[in-house]
């Protein structure tokens, strides 16, 4: 037995002796290790710098003056200098206005409501177009707007699990020091709410005409739909 | 809300449309915008480098100067630009800090502009970007060490009323103070290298007799040697005691390092003394005289190396920690496995796990005794990885003990020189500030002189004198002039009603002041009186004041007690220049000669009435030479005294 751990350990001593050998020799450059190094290069190079399309054509495809887009590429690009927003920056950004509550989700929802073209990043023209429909578009096409916020999926119909999610992102951004305070099943009460006034038909799900009929004969939306059109 | 934020809030506005069809209620107004603007540059001209920026990106921070109204007190009406009178390189900083919503501080600023910069531009420090952060914290401590250790250099200053409890401590502390304590402290060094040389020799062996075995010095010189411990003891003894007495704080000093090495010291001595030669315990007392070893510690008290070090290695305590732990984790696992590895072997001395661990630490500090050495092949691969492994880890922490100790070493040599410098840069700046108080006197002189000038009628010299002085000089002095023609001395409002002069104060140079007020009291006043200055012919109506001690006789003594009119009858050579020397011999037969003499030095007090004599003397004025001579002494053959005397 005694010589049974000899060899054993001897074994271990001449595997060691091994694997220094090795490490000389990769130290050397005669073996070549280490695959995983490039792989980050590679990303660091395809990092996207976007650059947008020229003036004339934000100002033909948007409702933005010159000037206006002038000062929101600035913001824009002083925030972003690479050229796109992705979802973490968008999330970053967003979050800073509701320090109190946790605003990463409603955030997420609403890049994708911006991502128009659905790349996982959003451009400056995703921005602008995003902006120009919000601020100085129809109501309609601000309601549309909305719809395409709200529908997650994007398949036409809000359902109540959607509507949920957004509620309760919704409630998520106003935090835990409300008064009064926000009960477990406010979110879940809220959507109810929503959708007796919104689903007509009662099948359990909103369209977008429902959606639209329902909020142009309310007043308290109506009026609201105009409240931020002096921004910027 | 960071800067670049605000950019996004009308896109975190427009996006709040989101919410509209969800809600229940009604939205609030929005704010409107009064007055909106187009956003427009702003042009910011920082000591003639023009700075430009968008009105926006300054208003991002409200709370400071940019952002808020106050800057349009800087604002300069023809340029159409706001002009700031600081220093551009700073404002750089402080403008990408708007642009970006980071404030870096660039490495090669000095501390303190910096942090000056920001309080005027009203910017909290504390928001200094984490890249900066660190820098900007060390150089900040660094240059508050430095300010504690000035003023802990102007606290050796002797205060005049220190007890002799106070005394004693600051003699302890600082042996530099006064010859006693310089004297006791070397006493005291000898006798710790006595006691420890002492102690050495003690164990040596010396020639014994032929038939006996060799034995100790301290064995065969016994009752030499116990006086000499005897006579050390008592000096050790004696100078905690002293020590104890003067301590501000006795409880803290029995606490502290230094005392306990002290009693350490000194008392296997006593505890031998009580001590019987009883057989059991006549052991411990043979290792109770190790600790007497513990008095060279004693030297650290004179040797500044030694505190350094001993200092280094309470802040290095965590390295140190570190490399002891690491050690131990590797002597353990070496250990080990060398005893495993060479249990098969014959004739093993690796006979435990312990007793391998004197092999390891031998080979791991790569001192190599060769009295265990492996056998077996396993043995020795593992003990050939052993001290490679040993090498390393001992070597890993070292590097920062040192770098440790040069940075506290070379902390106090920078220290040390400073503190030499000190006397002499105070010095200097000593001159340069009595230059500015002697250029009032100067001027003075130079508008009486302007004014006799005028009774002369000649111009061209008084406009040559009046070119000489700035406007802010000029206006200067003419405040304290006015302070002096508003302060009436209490003494002379007597004097004033019966001679209808009133006398005020003047201002006289600081080292005259400091001598004679220090030094004597105020003693009198003397004014002219009509009859004394006929007695003599010669006589001074300059208001002197004698000390107690330098008490010149006067001739005449019938002038009230205090009120001694001082006769001057000579320019006193030294250090005096005539420069103009004008005599104007005026209506009466009174003259003023206006010489110090210097060995009396006596503050002026009062100005003479009828006199329309000019000033005489002008002694080496530190005016012009701002520099300070080198030579320029600090006595009293420095008189800077002019006075004036004037209708």
């Amino acid at each position: 037995m005694l010589t049974m751990n000899l060899e054993g350990l001897e074994m271990i001593a001449v595997l060691v002796v091994v694997v220094l050998f090795v490490k000389v020799l990769e130290q050397f450059g005669l073996l070549e290790s280490g695959y995983d190094d490039s792989v980050e290069d590679e990303l660091e190079l395809s990092a996207v710098r976007h650059r947008p399309e020229g003036l004339e054509q934000l100002e033909a495809q948007t409702r933005f003056s010159r000037k206006e887009l002038q000062i929101l590429y600035r913001g824009f690009k002083n925030e972003c200098p690479s050229g796109v927003v992705n979802e973490d920056t968008f999330k970053d950004i967003y979050s800073q206005f509701f320090p109190q509550g946790d605003a990463s989700t409603y955030a997420h929802f609403l890049f994708n409501a911006f991502d128009t073209d659905h790349n996982g990043s959003v451009s400056f023209e995703d921005f602008v177009m995003g902006l120009s429909i919000l601020l100085r578009g129809t109501v309609q096409e601000k309601l549309n707007w909305a719809f395409n916020l709200y529908d997650i999926n994007k398949d036409g119909y809000i359902t109540k699990e959607e509507m949920l999610d957004i509620m309760k992102a919704i409630y998520d951004m106003m935090g835990k020091c409300t008064y009064p305070v926000l009960k477990e099943e406010t979110p879940r009460q809220h959507v109810e709410v929503f959708f007796q006034k919104m689903d007509k038909n009662k099948d359990g799900v909103v369209t977008i005409d429902e959606f639209i009929d329902c909020c142009q004969n309310d007043e308290n939306i109506m009026r609201s739909m105009h409240l931020f059109e002096n921004v910027l | 809300m960071a800067a670049g934020v605000a950019a996004w809030l009308p896109f975190a506005r427009a996006a709040a449309i989101g919410w509209m069809p969800v809600a229940n209620l009604p939205m609030p107004v929005a704010p409107a915008e009064k007055n909106k603007r187009q956003d427009e540059l702003i042009v910011l001209n920082v000591s003639g480098r023009r700075f430009q920026t968008w009105r926006n990106t300054l208003d991002r921070y409200p709370d400071t100067l940019l952002g808020s109204s106050e800057k349009e007190f800087f604002y300069n009406e023809e340029t159409k630009e706001y002009f700031f009178d600081r220093d551009p390189d700073v404002f750089r900083s402080v403008l990408n800090f708007y642009r970006t919503g980071k404030l870096h501080y660039p490495r090669y600023e000095c501390i303190s502009s910096y942090d000056e910069e920001l309080a005027f531009f009203g910017i909290v420090p504390e928001i200094i970007g984490d890249c900066c952060y660190e820098e900007y914290k060390d150089r900040k401590r660094e240059n508050a060490e430095r300010l504690m250790d000035d003023q802990e250099d102007n606290k050796d200053a002797k205060l005049p009323n220190m007890t002799f409890r106070e005394t004693m401590w600051r003699a302890f502390e600082n042996p530099h103070t006064s010859t006693m304590a310089l004297v006791f402290y070397y006493v005291t060094g000898f006798f710790i290298a006595v006691s420890v040389i002492t102690n050495v020799v003690e164990t040596v062996p010396c020639g014994s007799a032929p038939n006996q075995k060799e034995v100790p010095c301290g064995e065969r010189y016994t009752v030499a040697f116990f006086c000499m411990d005897t006579a050390c003891v008592m000096i050790f003894t004696v100078e905690y005691l002293m020590r104890l007495f003067a301590a501000p704080s006795r409880y803290r000093f029995m606490r502290s390092v230094m005392s306990i090495i002290d009693v350490v010291a000194i008392l296997p001595y006593y505890i031998g003394l009580v001590m019987t030669d009883n057989e059991d315990v006549s052991g411990a007392f043979v290792t109770l005289r190790v600790f007497r070893v513990f008095r060279i510690f004693k030297f650290s008290r004179h040797s500044q190396g030694l505190r350094i070090l001993g200092y280094t290695l309470k802040s290095c305590a965590s390295e140190l920690g570190f490399l002891l732990f690491s050690l131990t984790m590797a002597i353990i696992i070496f250990a080990t496995v060398m005893f495993y590895a060479e249990k098969g072997s014959s004739s093993s001395k690796f006979t435990s796990i312990p007793a391998s661990f004197w092999y390891t630490i031998v080979t791991m500090t790569t001192l190599g005794y060769g009295d265990m050495v492996p056998k077996t092949i396993a043995g020795k691969i593992f003990g050939s990885i052993c001290s490679l492994s040993g090498v390393l880890v001992i070597a890993l922490p070292v590097p920062v003990i040192v770098s440790n100790f040069s940075r506290i070493y070379h902390q106090n040599q920078r220290a040390d020189k400073r503190r030499a410098q000190k006397k002499a840069r105070l010095a200097r700046i000593r001159i340069s500030k009595t230059g500015s108080s002697s250029a009032f006197l100067h001027s003075k002189r130079n508008g009486l002189f302007n004014e006799a000038l005028e009774l002369t009628g000649s111009t061209e010299d008084e406009k040559r004198l009046s070119k000489s002085t700035s406007l802010l000089e000029s206006q200067h002095h003419h405040l304290l002039h006015c302070l002096e023609k508003t302060t009436v001395s209490a003494h002379t409002l007597e004097l004033a009603l019966c001679h209808n002069n009133i006398l005020n104060h003047e201002f006289v140079d600081e080292q005259y002041y400091q001598q004679s007020y220090l030094e004597g009291g105020l003693q009198n006043y003397p004014s002219r009186s009509p009859s004394l200055s006929s007695q003599d012919g010669v006589t001074g109506t300059c208001c002197t004041r004698r000390t107690k001690k330098h008490h010149t006789p006067l001739p005449n003594a019938s002038a009230p007690a205090h009120m001694q009119p001082l006769t001057h009858t000579h320019t006193h050579p030294q250090g005096l220049q005539e420069l103009s020397t004008i005599h104007i011999q005026p209506l009466s037969t009174s003259r003023s000669s206006l010489n110090m003499r210097v060995d009396e030095p006596a503050p002026l007090n009062c100005q003479s009435s009828q006199i329309t004599t000019a000033i005489i003397s002008i002694p080496t004025p530190p005016v012009t030479t701002p520099e300070g001579d080198a030579h320029l002494p600090a006595g009293p053959t420095h008189q800077n005294v002019v006075k004036v005397s004037a209708l």
